[in-house]
């Protein structure tokens, strides 16, 4: 039987549970997370920030090439993070870093995209972490393919697949909903609505009246949480990612957020956006929200604020660490993954580096370095 | 009237001009509205002539090109932008099989006369996906006019002439020469589509370069003169249609030629360019064409782009290799 379409409408106003003057919301439209929970939430977004800020200050001194923060959508990422289980796979974009280190990957490995040694850094099998996208909602789709695929093997594994709000414009979004809807597969789709698509507002993007209703017109129930919540998030998302764990098929769900800094190093904000607009989201910041909130319940002290955030600054260290170092790169390291098997032409390429190589590189030193290819004739 | 423009300001003077010049070209795309385009080609565009004018989409190439293909068919000029080459590929379908295809499928009927601007090709430091060499796809898809500029001159004459066009035109801008300024006399004839340009005499050897690769080309020349030998530089300029003509007369006036490009070498525009100088140059030619060109790879991460991309010692060798000792 087709589903009744008002049940999959979301609610008029987004899920909150923490208002944002860091207070509880009654009655709570939503089962409220557990301390610990919540505790460990507030623990992976001090993380969270500690990392965009030194992601950040790494742009700067040119150890990244490029990095799109996500200051301001740390609990979105968080809680993309925690409500998935160790067999779960979590479908991350470019913005996403922040949640791929929830997840558990290494930072400096999730920054390896970014800065520029090579296109993916960590192992996605054990991690059940997709590589970072960066065309625009083209890994929707694979997200509904590798839950489809769990079902067919009988596993009871749940995906997460984020996108922006800008994405949802693409045919690709359109088409992974509609997959995702007719296959009945286990995703839940999180679009962080950040209200910008680099410069172009939401009002600019869909005349839908929420990213949530797009659920409707494909079979999904849609939902909308205020994407500063991580409790708010937690108890959303979580609801659909047991919904979907148990046969309930997948679920939209759009989180209200902003995001605090330029859309990358190269963008300039002040050509599309207002001060007060960005002041008034600082606002409703999404860190200092949870930890007023537990400061108050008495869930956190002192001792346990400043050991979460000496272990951000642990965690900067080691990123600063292991981004100081050069690399130094050989070529074959271009041609090794083309194939399975390499082609004859490119072992023929790679015969002509090489030699390339060895002429620039001073007699003694054999190995063939990217550093010195292509130097003096 | 000589200006000083880079090759980012050219374009958007070409957009403006031809925008004032005729109301039916209407631009638009991601981000260019507001913002100008990521890389501000656009800038100013909707302040001076309205959002009806220049304005933002939703984020969708698909849907760029094909509302673009409609207001062609309904008396419009659109130009529209891909924000980089990758992002291009979502609307491959409506580039391949609609764009392309239209005048032909109604035999004559409908025309479309648009142009699909991409930033394109690498030497940025770009990460995946934003330094794709993508002129194959297109100049292999009959039906289009594949142009690319290498200065701001030819940025100008190149995008005036495509607006103008009456058959849809794919111009691809090579964005690591978009910041490098030149003078640009903004009162010459627009430049027909089709006609290379020699860009450096010589009289040991051509060669042939488009876009971005031209810049490497005459410093190859420069660096052989150096060396007491005498480099000719030609710029294809347009690489559908392709102008044998010129390319043929400068590979005869020196019988040696290497082809250089920055895009994969397989199945490549340069296999095509070598092919038909080897096939209509044969008897003037003491050294078969050699091609100089980016790796088979996918393109690589920043720290190994230069591996990839050709040098000038890869064009100096190529040359080498060009049978001096024969003659
Ligand atoms: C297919 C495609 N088109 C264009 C781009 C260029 N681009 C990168 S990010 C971006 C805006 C994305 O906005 P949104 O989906 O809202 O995500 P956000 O960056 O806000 O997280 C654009 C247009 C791209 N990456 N992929």
């Amino acid at each position: 039987m087709r589903p009744d379409p008002e049940g999959l409408l979301p609610a008029t106003e987004p899920v909150t549970l923490i208002d944002s003057d860091g207070a509880p919301v009654t009655p709570a439209r939503a089962v409220v997370p557990s301390t610990p929970d919540l505790v460990a939430a507030l623990g992976a977004m001090i993380t969270a920030r500690r990392f965009n800020d030194q992601a950040y200050a790494l742009v700067r001194q040119g150890r990244l090439a490029v990095y799109p923060s996500s200051h301001g959508q740390e609990a979105c990422q968080v809680a993309a993070a925690q409500v998935l289980s160790d067999g779960d796979w979590l479908f991350p974009t470019y913005r996403d870093t922040a949640a791929v280190v929830a997840r558990g990957v290494d930072p400096g490995q999730t920054l390896t995209l970014l800065s520029g040694e090579w296109h993916h850094g960590w192992d996605v099998a054990a991690h059940r972490v997709a590589p970072l996208t960066t065309p625009l909602a083209t890994q929707l789709p694979h997200a509904v393919g590798v839950a489809h695929a769990a079902r067919l093997r009988g596993e009871d594994t749940v995906v997460l697949a984020l996108c922006g709000d800008g994405g949802t414009s693409e045919g690709d979004f359109h088409e992974a909903l509609n997959f995702a809807a007719v296959l009945h597969a286990p995703v839940v789709f999180l679009v962080q609505n950040n209200t910008f698509a680099i410069s172009v507002p939401l009002s600019r993007q869909t005349a839908a009246p929420s990213l949530a209703h797009k659920g409707a017109g494909y079979g999904i129930p849609g939902e909308r949480v205020d994407g500063n919540d991580v409790a708010a998030l937690l108890a959303v998302l979580g609801e659909a990612v047991a919904a979907a764990r148990t046969g309930g098929g997948p679920r939209l769900v759009e989180a209200h957020t902003y995001r605090m800094q330029a859309h990358t190093n190269a963008d300039d904000a002040t050509r599309y956006r207002d001060a007060d607009e960005v002041a008034a989201w600082s606002r409703r910041d999404p860190v200092e929200r949870l930890r007023t909130f537990l400061t108050r319940r008495g869930d956190v002290d002192e001792a346990r604020l400043a050991a979460f955030a000496d272990d951000a600054e642990r965690m900067a260290a080691t990123l600063r660490e292991e981004l100081a170092t050069d690399h130094r790169h050989d070529p074959s390291e271009l041609f090794e993954h083309v194939y399975a098997t390499p082609t004859p032409q490119l072992r023929e390429q790679l015969a002509l580096l090489r030699d390339e190589a060895a002429r620039d590189t001073p007699a003694g030193e054999a190995s063939a370095t990217a550093t010195t290819a292509g130097g003096a004739r | 009237m000589n200006e000083k423009l880079t090759m980012a300001q050219a374009l958007n003077r070409a957009l403006r001009d031809a925008m004032a010049a005729d109301g039916t070209v209407s631009v638009f795309g991601e981000d260019v509205g507001r913002l100008g385009g990521v890389f501000r080609i656009t800038d100013g565009l909707t302040a001076e002539f309205g959002e009806a004018r220049c304005f933002d989409t939703p984020l969708a190439e698909a849907g760029i090109v094909g509302v673009a293909v409609g207001m062609a068919m309904n008396g419009m000029r659109p130009v529209v932008e891909m924000q980089f080459d990758a992002f291009a590929y979502p609307a491959f379908e409506q580039i391949t099989s609609h764009v392309a295809k239209m005048r032909n499928r109604t035999r004559g009927q409908v025309a479309l006369p648009m142009v699909i601007r991409v930033p394109y090709a690498g030497g940025i430091g770009g990460v995946e996906h934003h330094s794709d060499s993508s002129e194959a796809y297109f100049a292999h898809t009959p039906g289009l006019h594949v142009l690319t500029p290498s200065d701001p001159a030819d940025a100008y004459g190149l995008l005036r002439a495509a607006i103008a066009s009456d058959d849809p035109v794919v111009f691809l801008e090579p964005k690591k020469l978009y910041f490098g300024a030149d003078e640009v006399d903004l009162d010459l004839p627009v430049a027909p589509i089709g006609r290379a340009v020699v860009r450096r005499p010589g009289t040991d050897a051509t060669l042939i370069a488009y876009g971005p690769s031209v810049p490497v080309a005459l410093d190859a020349a420069a660096a052989a003169s150096a060396e007491g030998r005498s480099l000719q530089v030609v710029d294809v300029r347009s690489l559908q249609p392709f102008d044998d003509e010129t390319v043929c007369r400068a590979v005869r006036s020196t019988g040696r030629a290497v082809v250089v490009a920055e895009a994969p070498g397989f199945v490549s525009v340069a296999s095509e360019i070598a092919a038909r100088v080897t096939e209509r140059c044969w008897d003037a030619l003491v050294a078969p064409v050699r091609r100089v060109t980016g790796l088979d790879i996918p393109y690589p991460p920043p720290k190994l782009e230069h591996l990839h991309l050709p040098d000038v010692d890869r064009v100096l060798d190529a040359v080498d290799d060009l049978r001096w000792e024969t003659v």
